[in-house]
């Protein structure tokens, strides 16, 4: 499969006078048309910052300062800013965490639709209006005419994410980048808005980036999986091989960190520790200091290493036998 | 939206009832009029006569009661000393009042919201902390002080700039512009920029405040991923948020503006009803202060109620009448 979407080791840092935090250390990640690739972490990983990045939206102090974030074979990091402006929301969209912050509060659906449609075509209010009456009932928006005519606050939370959706749909992006979209919303919802996503990203054969904390969310819409830990991805490969057989110590702490059925009254696993803080990570691997299996070698950093034929993982001692139990 | 005027009109009814009372009893029991304004021959037969024929011999609520039913047939009395009816005078002096009034209120917008936004897209820039500065000193220093020094300044140094007064006059309406004229425009600049100055710094430090809020909202970078242009979010997405906190502070100072010019109207002896009412003071024309001060209450109401109105209009989460608390 080619991608549609190439970052080559991506670097961003928060620089102030005085300090400058690494936040972003070497992100490698692709993803193809029609893929959804789900990007997971703890918070402080890095994982918003990595979609926002390949925006270049991050607010200052935040900076890109190294790497490729190549779409269709071209370098998005070295456009000027209004070719930069002409790809976003046409080449790349984004759908935000949450729903009551990402429309503006006072201004009219219609108008806020009929800005995203014009900044990159140049059509006519009823054109736009015709657009946005298709786009909201593709979504699955009850009603879309009257809908329109609506502010923000007169929707529920389910709906102001779904008229996000439409919006970020509008122009047919190669690559939409969604930042947990449905953390903040009711499960109930969640599910709807998950497969509502996932047909319209599959019919499309749109390249989904899908950032979240929530593993069970991921293990049902990705197809693969990038594990990021303090700014680095540490493992990637198809959603199934990784969950049922982590190679990466990290993964399978985050896996079983998870509360399950049929685990009641037992202790709930736990990574021992917390995520060493970026302005001040250990040279090698920067798990090291959690991890059980850690020995003199993490004291240097270990590359993203092929692990299989689908998979990578970057540690100098993958959780072989389980990996390898499960290939079988 | 009816319902909700509808009960600010009986709101209304009862403040300006109550300010009546007050100001009729304040201002009555001030001095004696008659002494101030009578000539030098008049004696004390011819005293006691003119207050009589003023009704001033009569008591308080008399007099008062006399004053309600005048003021409900609309006369508000006549001025002692112009012998016209008051109301009439503060109509005829009004237009000039409004113009500086309105003028200085888009010069606060005009010079203050770009500022303002400068500021607060920019905060750490030289530029950005000499705007802060400014509309710091332009909300502290007294206003009569800057005022004098800009006469000082530009017409007794320079030579500019008309010191007092109001220049050429075009009738629009009914109404004395001096705006469409260029000696009006030369006399208005000054004392409108003066009348202007805290409400620029209010607009300045709104909008700056504003602007650091509203542009790391999600809905701004929402806009921003979506490739909208950047003036367009400025002058949309972002300016319409921004001006929801400046028009509810500026529709009460505005009030404030028109009803107490006075400072600015008498430097530059601007013909307004400000440099009225201090002339009015200065004689005890009783008739024409009240009649001044219950007008002022009027204007108050209105404005406060337009300020309601199109906040309701700016912010559509915000229902007219409803049963919010």
């Amino acid at each position: 499969m080619t991608a549609v979407l190439n970052v080559k080791d991506l670097y961003a840092s928060f620089i102030t006078p005085g300090l400058t935090v690494a936040a972003l250390q070497g992100v490698s990640l692709s993803v193809a048309k029609g893929e959804i690739l789900g990007l997971v972490g703890e918070s402080g990983s890095g994982k918003t910052l990595t979609g926002f990045s390949i925006n270049r939206l991050i607010s200052p102090p935040g900076e890109v300062v190294g790497g490729q974030v190549m779409l269709h074979g071209e370098d998005v990091l070295t456009l000027s800013e209004e070719k930069m402006r002409k790809l976003r929301g046409r080449r790349i969209a984004m759908i935000f965490q949450d729903p009551m912050m990402t429309l503006n509060p006072v201004l009219r659906i219609e108008t806020q639709m009929r800005d995203a449609l014009r900044a990159h075509e140049k059509i006519g209010k009823a054109e736009a209006r015709k657009r946005s009456i298709a786009a909201l009932d593709e979504v699955g928006i009850p009603a879309p005419e009257s809908r329109l005519r609506s502010y923000p606050h007169e929707l529920s939370g389910g709906m102001r994410q779904r008229v996000a959706i439409a919006i970020a749909l509008l122009h047919k992006p190669d690559v939409i980048i969604a930042d947990e979209p449905t953390t903040a919303l009711d499960v109930t919802i969640q599910g709807q808005i998950l497969s509502l996503v996932q047909g319209l990203c599959r019919d499309r054969g749109t390249a989904l980036i899908w950032i979240t904390h929530d593993l069970a969310v991921v293990a049902g819409i990705a197809d693969r999986l990038a594990v990021m830990y303090a700014g680095r991805v540490v493992e990637v490969g198809p959603v199934d091989d990784l969950l049922d057989a982590p190679a990466h110590p990290y993964t399978r702490g985050l896996i079983e960190s998870v509360p399950a059925r049929g685990q009641r009254g037992k202790r709930l696993n736990q990574i021992p520790g917390r995520m060493p803080s970026l302005a001040d990570l250990p040279d090698g691997c920067s798990f090291a200091p959690r991890c059980e299996h850690a020995t003199a070698a993490c004291a240097a950093l270990p590359d993203m290493e092929a692990f299989g034929p689908t998979r990578s993982v970057r540690c100098f001692h993958p959780l072989m036998e389980r990996a390898l139990w499960a290939m079988r | 939206m009816t319902e909700f005027i509808i009960k600010r009109v009986l709101q209304a009814m009862i403040v300006l009832f109550v300010m009546t009372v007050l100001v009729f009893f304040g201002v009555n029991v001030i001095g004696n009029p008659v002494y101030i304004f009578a000539s030098s021959e008049c004696d004390q037969a011819c005293l006691t006569k003119t207050i009589a024929e003023l009704g001033l011999d009569r008591p308080l609520w008399e007099q008062y009661f006399v004053f309600l039913g005048n003021l409900l047939q609309g006369h508000l009395g006549n001025s002692f000393t112009h012998g016209i009816p008051a109301l009439s005078l503060i109509f005829e002096r009004l237009p000039a009042t409004l113009e500086l009034a309105f003028c200085a209120l888009a010069l606060a917008l005009g010079i203050g919201l770009p500022l303002g936004v400068w500021a607060g897209l920019r905060p750490d820039t030289f530029i950005s902390r000499c705007i802060m500065a400014f509309s710091m000193i332009a909300f502290s220093l007294p206003v009569f002080w800057i005022g004098l020094i800009m006469i000082l300044t530009f017409s007794v140094q320079l030579g500019w700039m008309p010191a007092i007064g109001r220049g050429d006059t075009v009738e629009v309406f009914g109404a004395d512009l001096s705006l469409l004229t260029p000696d009006g425009l030369h006399h208005l600049a000054m004392p409108a920029f003066t009348l202007s100055l805290i409400m620029m710094a209010i607009v300045i430090r709104l909008t700056r405040a504003g602007m650091r809020e509203v542009i790391f909202a999600d809905y701004i970078k929402f806009a921003r991923a979506n490739g909208i242009r950047e003036r367009r979010i400025l002058s949309t997405h972002v300016m319409k948020n921004l001006l929801i906190p400046i028009v509810t502070v500026l529709g009460m100072e505005f009030g404030g503006v028109i009803a107490f010019a006075v400072v600015v109207e008498s430097i530059f002896s601007w013909p307004g009803v400000g440099k009225m009412l201090i002339d009015a003071i200065g004689v005890l024309d009783r008739p024409l202060i009240v009649a001044y001060l219950i007008f002022v209450v009027f204007m108050f109401v209105v404005l406060n109620l337009l300020v309601d109105i199109l906040y309701s209009l700016l912010d559509p989460r915000v229902r007219l009448g409803g049963n919010q608390t």
